[in-house]
């Protein structure tokens, strides 16, 4: 296993060991609203992530000069201004997912993965760290999302970014894009990444 | 002489949950025989895929899941039967075939298997498919016998799909509801035969009558106030089917019986809220899956006083 320390293994630890999805389990509620399709995954993914990075960086650099007593509020403020920069480049670029993903780009404010790596992680450690810590995060974020993303849009409309998979006789499983088939599916595959690690687990305590 | 300790119980019965289910099994057939016989071959065809991949899926999941395999309980013979009882006729084999699926290893083996289901497995499973397939779930076909010989079908259209008795109900002779002469699936219409089930399993103790007559005369009154026709409300739609074989799972039922009398009212009074002035004309199904999930709530506000106060008779 990479040490914690590198910029790697901070990297390699918020993609897989702390995945904020599927080992934290942080930031659920987008996670549901943002997966009725791999791109809209996709697009809230990367959205974060350059939120997480950003505010990471900034956080980190201003980390000496925050007051204790109103560090969550000037948190809050840095995050708020990096999603409104997001909020407008998403409009003014790719307006057909500002559609889609609506009033979740502005309530990546209140994204607690991206408090709770602000607070864990950027308050503590340096620029170099936080900015790693940022980019692992944000990329599982978004890896989670895109393999949710896929599996319910194969199954609720039939394709996979857009593109169809089956043919035009299948008959698409609406309740995997709505929210109930959201809750079932990342209960399923949460299940399923638990079982993995628990095996993985186990087999490294026999082997010790 | 020796003698040998253990624990209570101490005298065995001979019931076992392979006997209940086979007698729940015997009160289906006079159901099932109705729907072959009403809805012709494609009826026994889709009974047929969802019994035998209900059985399937439970056994391939204890399997790999490395658990006992209970297959030989016969649950899984009845979630399946139940299932395909609730699923138009004319449904595509992929369809039982999913909803079993869904029914054994989603709602009851993942939550502990037999007896640990939060709600009954053939019920949801119905709701999946329900708000997954609406076109295939909410087509009510006309039986096969009504439109005259199986084998004479006018040309182009081997079955046809007309309102539910819910919505029409002046179309139907009370005759014809009691009979099974009208559209719906493949369970739910012969109401004489679900008669004769609920009989045998009143007979033989499956089932207490508290549940189906309380649900059924909640709904008898609530259309009473609102001046509808008594009888052929409680004749439409799935309700006897529904009281009789699916708000009756012991599972997902209150333990006491005042428990089970709110059950039943609850249900009976989301089945009248529903059919009056819901989207669906049929609220069978969501009223038994609500009370399925108010079931713990309603067992901890009857839970008598353990300590201190005498028995009161349940």
């Amino acid at each position: 296993m990479p040490k914690k320390t590198t910029f790697r293994g901070v990297f390699i630890n918020g993609i897989l060991n702390e995945n904020p999805i599927f080992r934290l389990v942080l930031g659920v509620c987008p996670t549901l609203a943002a997966t009725t399709s791999a791109t809209n995954g996709l697009g809230m993914g990367l959205a974060a992530t350059f939120v997480l990075l950003g505010s990471n960086i900034v956080i980190s650099l201003l980390r000496n000069l925050i007051p204790d007593k109103v560090r969550i509020p000037a948190f809050i403020v840095v995050i708020s201004t990096f999603v409104t920069i997001v909020q407008m480049l998403i409009q003014a670029f790719v307006p057909a997912l500002y559609e889609a993903l609506g009033l979740f780009i502005p309530l990546i404010v209140v994204n607690c993965i991206i408090l709770a790596r602000a607070e864990a992680f950027a308050a503590k450690n340096t620029v170099f760290h936080s900015a790693a810590d940022g980019l692992g995060m944000g990329l599982g974020f978004t890896a989670a999302l895109i393999l949710i993303g896929s599996i319910r849009e194969l199954i609720g409309s039939g394709s996979i970014f857009g593109n169809a998979v089956f043919g035009a006789t299948f008959e698409p499983m609406l309740l995997a894009v709505m929210a109930p088939g959201g809750f079932i599916l990342f209960g399923l595959i949460l299940g399923i990444i638990n079982s993995i690690v628990n095996r993985i687990g186990s087999r490294k305590g026999a082997q010790a | 002489m020796s003698l040998r300790l253990s624990t209570g119980p101490h005298l065995l019965h001979k019931e076992s949950t392979q006997t209940l289910m086979l007698d729940v099994i015997i009160a289906l057939v006079p159901t099932t025989a109705a729907g072959i016989y009403l809805f012709g071959s494609k009826a026994a065809w889709v009974l047929a895929v969802a019994v035998v991949s209900a059985v399937l899926c439970e056994y391939l999941f204890q399997k790999l899941s490395k658990r006992p395999v209970r297959v030989m309980d016969l649950s899984a013979v009845v979630t399946g039967l139940i299932l395909g009882l609730n699923l138009p006729a004319e449904a595509p084999l992929w369809l039982p075939a999913i909803g079993s699926a869904i029914a054994v290893i989603l709602v009851k083996e993942l939550f502990g298997g037999i007896g640990h289901n939060f709600m009954n497995p053939a019920l949801l499973a119905r709701g999946i498919l329900l708000a997954s397939w609406p076109a295939r779930m909410s087509v009510y076909f006309m039986p096969v016998r009504v439109l005259g010989s199986t084998s004479v079908v006018p040309a182009g259209a081997d079955a046809v799909s007309a309102a539910t008795a819910l919505i029409r109900p002046q179309g139907y002779e009370v005759y014809d509801l009691l009979m099974g002469n009208i559209p719906g699936t493949i369970g739910e219409v012969c109401k004489i035969a679900i008669l004769i089930g609920f009989l045998y399993m009143l007979f033989v103790g499956t089932i207490k009558w508290h549940i189906p007559v309380i649900f059924v005369g909640t709904v008898a009154l609530f259309t009473w106030l609102i001046g509808g026709d008594l009888l052929k409300a409680v004749l439409s739609g799935g309700l006897l089917f529904g009281a009789v074989f699916m708000a009756t799972d012991y599972v997902i039922n209150p333990m006491l019986r005042i428990g089970q009398v709110i059950f039943a009212v609850g249900c009976g009074v989301l089945v009248s809220v529903i059919r009056m002035s819901g989207s669906y004309p049929e609220g069978v199904t969501y009223a038994i899956l609500l009370m399925n999930i108010l079931t713990p709530l309603i067992d901890r506000l009857t839970s008598r006083r353990v300590y201190g106060t005498v028995k009161q008779h349940a």
